[in-house]
């Protein structure tokens, strides 16, 4: 009987649960580790049920697709090939001589650690929300728009509520209709792109179909429920005392300044915010995979540059849905046949490829008309608090940029504890680098979530580590000197 | 550090001074490690003699670029777990009181009374009110800003310029030449690359640390405390992984713990052995932190030279270079008392202390390769 290799996915998204599965139906062993509660990652977490009123085209299609994959999930774990480790919140991958090490903790307390050996990984672990400051942007009320997308699931968004949906990005549609659609009053739609722009810039488009589809759509649903989109605009302030009353929005000129003349005020009790999504790329950094930009980088198979570890889905860039589905495909594949010693077959997943090329042409198009409005980091006032964590404002960022010498996101960091915090400036880091004036570079997080020091302390020996203590590896490096005391 | 040390004090003495990195300020070792500035953990000789200047540089800058860098005067308390240990401990203090440092024994009973939450079999420990702590990035950057230096960061020192007759004339980098009488090597580790591009050798070397940093909280945690076996290690010549865990509350909030010692050239992958034993030792020390969460950790690469004394003074083998680098596990703490030397040393007076044990060529006696 000849054992399975064994394969963890960290991240039960799209990218990993295609992965997983793909490996499952091809003899390898995969346990499936996500903080989440069930699987599905952000996207198949949305709330369907308000939407399936009518099951549009397009909801329909990626409806079918997640009962595929749940159908999936289910008969592998049946089988006995797949386990899906639910709560389980990675903190570190490393590597041990001829294996890897998965160390988790168990939510939601996230006190106990456990590990899981594998032979490869499959880093799945998406991305996280971009938000960029602006004068008020801490009071209560002011909601990331995926934060509005969970308080939409858990039912707490009332029918009356006012909200106003605003940033930047494809993200903010479906955040919009899906407010209206629970009952929520949307006073405004604030997008400081031109999505106009998208068709003039987007050849590709045209030879997808779906997506047009998909935007014909919400548009269709925003009239529906009588949704202002305020194209070209931007949110200047959020106001309130205790909590959010009003935000005030300007419009844009071509070179993305504020119109004098312009501003005007919106009352809500609500204002749901982003700027995009960041990739998740903590685990990978640390096993020491190399980045492209701010993404993991991978190759045509999806594999990074340290043998045993693919990564797919929003890690590798932020693409949407149906790009995380195919690079997860494609890793899961390559890795099933990587790891019993064979040569992948690529034109075997040729359909995939071809979607992966496809979708990526796309998001490539979507982030030059997305992208933050010219002027953004000038207009936060030196007293808007950009680190939350630490409580530093943008003007001691700024004068440490200026008078102290901090030139990149790590002086910066520690001439001003930006991003020292909790959040470890996976929240402040856009905004500070944009007041110091250097590139958005993915920060050093040897610790994907805060570990307990009790945790630590009691990880298992790792014999034949590579850097176990006492390694003779530089021994060269010594010395002569007599022992002193 | 060490190189807004020497601005500050040349500056002070008068002279012209440019500072010159190719990263940001505290791009190197200095934002990587942390800011004890210790006498406790040296043992009589040239290094302790340097920590007591040292020292006492620091409490003058307390009122001016020192407030800005969260000095704190707040001593540190060395504890030892069994008798054998406090024994070795007491004798090791008895020996620095004679060379001029506060070392006041404290019993297992008094312990409670500086440390509240120190574990509780502990035999004993020794308090050195002279141990202070500053924020290393905020250091340097406060010192040179005081200084008032014209700072070129992000600029490439790539050869020192000498003329005919073998004396430095300045330094080629990568946007201009800048000439200059006198060039100080303050490049840390990378010291002995600066060197050689002056054309002399000088064996600085890496040796890895990982901090330790939790959530911020409360101070639970009112001196630097660690353990005995901490003494033995500085001047260990093992490659193996020695950790001795200095535990210690910092102003803005979290504990810092730290740091481990390896030679591992320069890998800056997590080394989870390494940072397990900082969390185990740490908890033995004050056993309420296990369920405390550290929130990173970060490594570093301190420059040590083989004799375990930094490089301090003018370099007879390229008149006008002046070395001061090779700090090892101490250059915040050594840095004022070194920024204050080179001044002495660059203005032509006799320095406060002697320099000989710092001397930059004492390595070529050992057969080297020097050019
Ligand atoms: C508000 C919102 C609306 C969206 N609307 C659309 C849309 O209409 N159309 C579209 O195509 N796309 C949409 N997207 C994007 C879509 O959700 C993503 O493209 C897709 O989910 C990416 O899949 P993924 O598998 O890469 O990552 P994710 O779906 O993000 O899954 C990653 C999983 O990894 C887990 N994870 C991460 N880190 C760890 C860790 N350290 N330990 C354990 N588990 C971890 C997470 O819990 C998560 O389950 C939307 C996204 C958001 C936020
Ligand atoms: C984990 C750890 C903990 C520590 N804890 C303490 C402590 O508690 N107390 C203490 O006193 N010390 C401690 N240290 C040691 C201390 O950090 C170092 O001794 C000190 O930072 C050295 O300062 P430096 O100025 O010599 O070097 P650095 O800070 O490394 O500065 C050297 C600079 O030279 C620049 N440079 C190099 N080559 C060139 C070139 N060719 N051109 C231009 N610029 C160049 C670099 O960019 C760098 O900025 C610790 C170190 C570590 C790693």
């Amino acid at each position: 009987m000849s054992e399975r290799v064994h394969l963890a996915v960290v991240g039960a998204g799209p990218a990993g649960l295609a992965g997983a599965l793909a490996a499952a139906s091809r003899g390898v062993r995969v346990t499936l580790v996500d903080a989440g509660d069930r699987a599905g990652g952000q996207f198949y977490r949305q709330p369907a049920p308000a939407l399936n009123a009518r099951r549009p085209q397009a909801l329909h299609h990626q409806w079918r697709t997640w009962r595929r994959l749940a159908d999936g999930l289910a008969r592998h774990t049946e089988a006995g090939y797949l386990t899906h480790l639910t709560g389980h919140h990675v903190w570190c991958v490393q590597r041990e001589s001829d294996s890897l090490a998965v160390h988790a903790l168990l939510g939601p307390e996230q006190e106990e650690g456990v590990t899981v050996h594998a032979d490869a990984v499959l880093l799945a672990t998406g991305g996280y929300e971009r938000v960029l400051p602006f004068p008020g942007w801490t009071l209560p009320g002011v909601v990331t728009a995926g934060g509005a997308q969970a308080m939409l699931k858990g039912g707490l968004v009332l029918p009356g509520r006012t909200v106003v949906v605003a940033g930047t990005g494809p993200l903010l549609l479906p955040v919009a209709t899906g407010l209206a659609a629970a009952g929520a009053r949307v006073a405004a739609l604030v997008e400081s792109a031109s999505p106009a722009a998208l068709l003039r810039r987007a050849p590709g488009l045209a030879a997808q179909p779906g997506k047009l589809a998909e935007g014909v759509w919400y548009a269709g649903l925003l009239a529906r429920h009588r949704v202002p989109v305020l194209a070209r605009h931007t949110v200047v302030a959020a106001h309130g005392t205790d909590r959010l009353t009003a935000v005030t929005v300007a419009a844009l000129d071509r070179t993305g300044r504020i119109r004098p003349g312009t501003a005007r005020r919106i009352p809500c009790d609500t204002l749901a915010v982003g700027h995009g999504m960041l990739p998740h790329t903590d685990l990978a950094e640390t096993l020491g995979c190399a980045l492209a930009g701010t993404a993991v980088r991978v190759d045509a198979e999806q594999r990074t540059d340290v043998p045993g570890v693919w990564a797919a889905g929003e890690a590798t860039g932020v693409g949407g849905a149906a790009l995380a589905l195919a690079e997860g495909h494609i890793a899961g594949r390559s890795a099933a046949a990587r790891m019993r010693g064979t040569v992948p077959d690529p034109p075997a997943w040729a359909a995939a490829d071809r979607a992966r090329t496809r979708h990526r042409a796309f998001s490539t198009a979507l982030d030059t008309v997305y992208a933050p409005p010219a002027g953004w980091a000038e207009r936060i006032p030196d007293d808007t608090v950009v680190c939350r964590c630490e409580e530093v404002t943008a003007g001691e960022v700024r004068t440490a940029a200026r008078t102290l010498g901090a030139t990149d996101l790590r002086s910066a960091k520690l001439l001003t504890r930006a991003g020292m915090g909790w959040c470890q400036g996976r929240m402040c880091a856009p905004a500070v680098a944009g007041l110091t004036g250097c590139p958005l570079t993915a920060a050093r997080r040897p610790f994907a979530r805060p570990v307990p020091l009790g945790v630590l302390a009691g990880l298992p020996d790792a014999p034949d580590g590579p850097k176990a203590p006492g390694a003779p590896e530089d021994r060269a490096a010594d010395d002569s000197s007599p022992a002193q005391q | 550090m060490v190189g807004a040390a020497c601005a500050l004090y040349a500056a002070r003495a008068g002279l012209d001074v440019r500072v010159v990195d190719r990263g940001p300020v505290a791009g190197g070792t200095t934002g990587a490690g942390e800011g004890n500035l210790l006498v406790s953990d040296k043992e009589p000789g040239p290094e302790l003699e340097l920590a007591l200047l040292s020292a006492r540089l620091w409490e003058r800058l307390a009122d001016g670029p020192g407030a800005a860098a969260e000095y704190e005067p707040k001593g540190g308390l060395v504890v030892a777990r069994t008798p054998a240990a406090l024994a070795a401990l007491t004798e090791f203090a008895a020996g620095q009181r004679a060379a001029g440092v506060l070392a006041e024994p404290v019993s297992a009973a008094e312990l409670p009374d500086l440390e509240p939450h120190l574990a509780a079999d502990l035999a004993g420990g020794v308090h050195y009110p002279q141990d202070a702590q500053v924020m290393p990035a905020l250091a340097a950057a406060h010192l040179l800003r005081a200084c008032g230096a014209r700072l070129h960061t992000g600029r490439t020192v790539t050869g020192v310029i000498r003329g005919p007759d073998g004396t430095v004339r300045g330094v080629r980098t990568d946007r201009g030449d800048l000439s200059a009488p006198a060039v100080v090597n303050a490049a840390g580790t990378w010291g002995g690359d600066l060197a050689a591009l002056a054309g002399v050798r000088l064996p600085v070397l890496p040796r890895r640390g990982f901090v330790l940093v939790t959530e911020p909280l409360p101070r639970l945690v009112r001196h630097k405390v660690y353990a005995a076996d901490y003494v033995a290690d500085v001047a260990s010549d093992s490659a193996a992984l020695r950790t001795s865990p200095v535990v210690e509350g910092t102003a803005a909030g979290p504990v810092l713990i730290g740091a481990s010692r390896e030679r591992v050239g320069f890998d800056r992958s997590l080394s989870l052995p390494a940072v397990r034993a900082l969390a185990a030792g740490a908890i033995g020390l004050f056993p309420f932190l296990e369920r405390v969460r550290a929130l990173r950790t970060y490594a570093g690469f301190r420059p040590y030279l083989p004799d375990h004394l930094p490089a301090i003074g003018p370099d007879p083998r390229a008149p006008g270079l002046f070395h001061a680098c090779g700090h090892e596990g101490a250059g915040i703490g050594l840095a004022t008392g070194t920024g204050r030397l080179i001044a002495q040393a660059l203005t032509g007076g006799t320095p406060e202390l002697d320099l000989t044990p710092f001397r930059p060529e004492r390595f070529d006696a050992d057969g080297g390769d020097t050019p």
